[in-house]
């Protein structure tokens, strides 16, 4: 049966990866990260999980082990931040084009310089075309059955693509939070072993990794694409299944308070708790017509879903974790504007940037941001992106 | 008893685990020693791949000249891949999800640009971690899948075409890295040099690095016609003149004891090894005659060295 347990979001994961009866564990330490990787060498010292730990010598080489035990059929786990999710970044490439079903924990933190230990995205932003499935974690029960519901989604045959799993170093990774903790045998109710597709194994070569001539280079990236795509339906599935198994339900984009609102923050990550409290605050105490959708799903990027759910919607006010240097908005709002500019009645998209390197992000900040963005949109302000909570 | 182990051409196994038909360069000697170690090593054995000359011109894709499994991950991290799919194999065979009966060699492959430059980290953290493989550095002494340029493995005063000669420069103004001996500070099992000229002394030394337990370690020697400015048919003969001049002496480090397995009474001078080849092709008398100061320093030191182990 379930229990709750308290206890820090990273050995939650740890937990949630033993669970999973995980094979191979390559990983390199950087905060904050290191607490999950600690735990996992921990329980595989203790005898707990029956797996090979890595302790390898840099993050390219904790990426490029993990190509190896995949390729050799096992279950495969990693997890990283900042400057090592960078150190990978060549690897990354190469892992969803081999479609190896890798699964990483990337406590997100802010990369250099100046160096920076403190949560924003924008590590896993500077990794976005790398073609992995990315998914966004709130607080540590998500973090929990996310890590879960990835190996599922990683390997199903009609994905075989590797999963990060994103969540807010420090802010997230380091609180002891209350967590219903799955058992093994609902796990294994939930999560049967990896089958490979294809492995390393002289009964049955296979060349992995060849050489991509013009005349075949353009067609494997087609098909990665659209396996990419075609994912976003087996990751429904699986939540959906969660949900029904778990009682508990995930969706591509979550929405909180949205009926009848005509203007939606959006978020990504555990600033998603705060905006919440400053959507019950606007609506419970001023009355106002707003809500919050947050991100889950950010790779593949959920454009049908979130189309359906801004119908109606006329401000959208989007935060944004990183700064996409020289672009016309935070990462995250492009891309939205992106996804709703031909569609007709689209509502007006304001991009905010906020909480870099660490910085809170308050109540205060989040009704600042839709006052502004109802101001901007009436005035059908044509602009960029605004910084909320920099000193200027 | 291993210097009694004699070798004849009939007696080599038959199999061969490297196609024909891959896109080598005529003379090749890296092809060669490739399909020395592949016959060596049967068919229980998984290749991780460095990118470079050895992975194009064999995966061509749909096209593979390899009948083992083969991976091919990136450039710097064929050690990498191989700790992995070694560590991978292990558990799963632990776990009874992989055949337990069979002993499957992991190997990894790079040129020299792959294992004593960009490589280097790799190799070493595996090799530490003390995986169970053996990596095999094909060294044709510069980077020439790009081009010929030079790697920290080209020789002294070698051209190539960022190292090139010219009235300010001899070339490479460096003496080549020894990372056979860089192996041997991990304090692993098995350490070796070898060359493709010597196919018999190559394969009792892939053997022995496969049967070690642990990591082993073979540096090959794999003359490049194309990059080092030689007639194809010369690849063999120069390989041999690169031992018989002490340029490239055959040796093997059994945990940690030296012991030269290919030795001459008299050896030939350094000229005889250079001037065949024209990335040579300028250097002066001064410049031979310094150079072979340079290979007798080096060779005296790996006596002392032999020597220390018997004694």
């Amino acid at each position: 049966m379930a229990k709750r347990i308290g206890i820090e979001v990273s050995l939650a994961i740890s937990e949630a990866v033993k669970l999973a009866n995980v094979d191979a564990i390559a990983a390199y330490p950087i905060t904050p990260q290191t607490h999950i990787v600690e735990h996992l060498s921990e329980l595989v010292a203790d005898g707990e999980l029956q797996a090979e730990f890595i302790p390898v010598e840099s993050e390219h080489s904790a990426m490029s082990v993990c190509a190896g035990t995949s390729a050799a059929g096992a279950r495969t786990y990693t997890a990283t931040s900042s400057q090592g999710l960078a150190l990978m970044n060549e690897i990354l490439f190469i892992i969803p084009a081999m479609r190896l079903p890798v699964v990483m924990t990337i406590a997100n933190r802010s990369l250099s310089g100046p160096i920076s230990i403190w949560n924003d995205h924008s590590d896993l932003m500077s990794v976005r075309d790398t073609g992995w499935i990315a998914i966004f974690a709130e607080n540590g029960q998500e973090a929990f059955d996310l890590t879960l519901q990835s190996f599922k989604i990683a390997e199903d045959h009609r994905v075989m693509l590797p999963i990060s799993v994103n969540i807010d170093g420090f802010t997230l990774s380091h609180v002891i939070e209350p967590h219903e903790f799955l058992d093994q045998a609902e796990v294994d109710s939930f999560l049967p072993p990896y089958e490979p597709l294809v492995q390393l194994n002289p009964d049955k070569p296979v060349s992995m990794g060849m050489v991509g001539i013009p005349e075949i280079y353009f067609e494997a990236k087609k098909a990665q694409d659209m396996v990419l795509i075609e994912s976003k339906a087996v990751i429904k599935e699986v939540f959906k299944e969660f949900g029904e198994k778990f009682g508990r339900y995930y969706h591509v984009i979550e929405s909180y308070r949205t009926d009848d609102a005509e203007t939606l923050l959006m978020t990504m990550g555990s600033i998603s708790e705060t905006a919440m409290e400053a959507i019950d605050i606007m609506k419970d105490e001023q009355g106002r017509k707003v809500g919050l959708i947050r991100l889950r799903l950010w790779r593949p990027f959920p454009h049908e879903e979130l189309r359906e759910l801004l119908r109606g919607v006329k401000t959208l006010a989007v935060v944004d974790r990183a700064v996409s240097f020289g672009s016309p908005g935070g990462p995250v709002a492009t891309e939205v504007r992106s996804a709703l500019y031909n569609s007709e009645n689209a509502p007006y998209v304001a991009s905010f940037i906020a909480g870099l390197g660490g910085r809170d992000v308050t109540i205060e900040h989040f009704t600042t941001m839709v006052d502004m963005a109802e101001r901007m949109a009436e005035q059908r302000e044509v602009h960029e992106y605004k910084m909320i909570g920099v000193r200027e | 008893m291993d210097a009694l182990n004699v070798y004849a051409a009939k007696m080599a196994p038959q199999q061969e685990s490297l196609a024909n038909g891959h896109r080598a360069c005529q003379g090749c000697a890296e092809l060669l020693a490739v399909r020395l170690v592949a016959k060596t090593l049967g068919q229980d054995f998984i290749i991780a791949n460095a990118t470079g000359c050895l992975e194009i011109v064999t995966s061509s894709y749909p096209h593979s000249a390899w009948k083992v499994p083969w991976i091919h991950v990136a450039f710097e991290n064929a050690a990498a891949v191989a700790s992995g799919v070694e560590a991978g194999i292990k558990i799963l065979k632990k776990k009874g999800k992989y055949p337990v009966d069979r002993e499957i060699k992991i190997i990894a492959q790079a040129g020299d640009g792959g294992t004593v430059d960009i490589g280097l980290q790799a190799l070493s953290g595996a090799l530490e971690r003390g995986h169970d493989f053996m990596y095999l550095c094909y060294d044709n002494e510069a980077y020439m899948n790009t081009g010929i340029q030079r790697s920290s493995s080209t020789p002294y005063g070698a051209s190539t075409t960022t190292s090139p000669s010219g009235s300010e420069s001899i070339g490479q103004v460096t003496m080549k890295k020894n990372v056979v001996e860089i192996a041997v500070a991990h304090d692993i099992p098995y350490v070796a040099t070898a060359s493709p000229s010597y196919p018999f002394d190559l394969m009792e030394k892939v053997r022995k690095g496969a049967e070690a337990k642990g990591p082993a370690y073979i540096h090959v020697l794999a003359p490049c016609p194309t990059g080092w400015r030689l007639a194809p048919n010369l690849a063999l003969s120069i390989g041999r003149l690169a031992v018989q001049t002490k340029v490239f002496p055959l040796y093997e480090v059994v945990n940690g004891q030296y012991r030269m397995t290919v030795s001459y009474k008299n050896h030939r001078p350094v000229a005889d090894y250079l001037k065949p080849q024209g990335r040579f092709r300028h250097l002066k008398e001064a410049d031979i005659a310094f150079i072979q100061q340079h290979v007798d320093s080096s060779y005296d030191r790996l006596l002392k060295k032999i020597e220390m182990s018997e004694g």
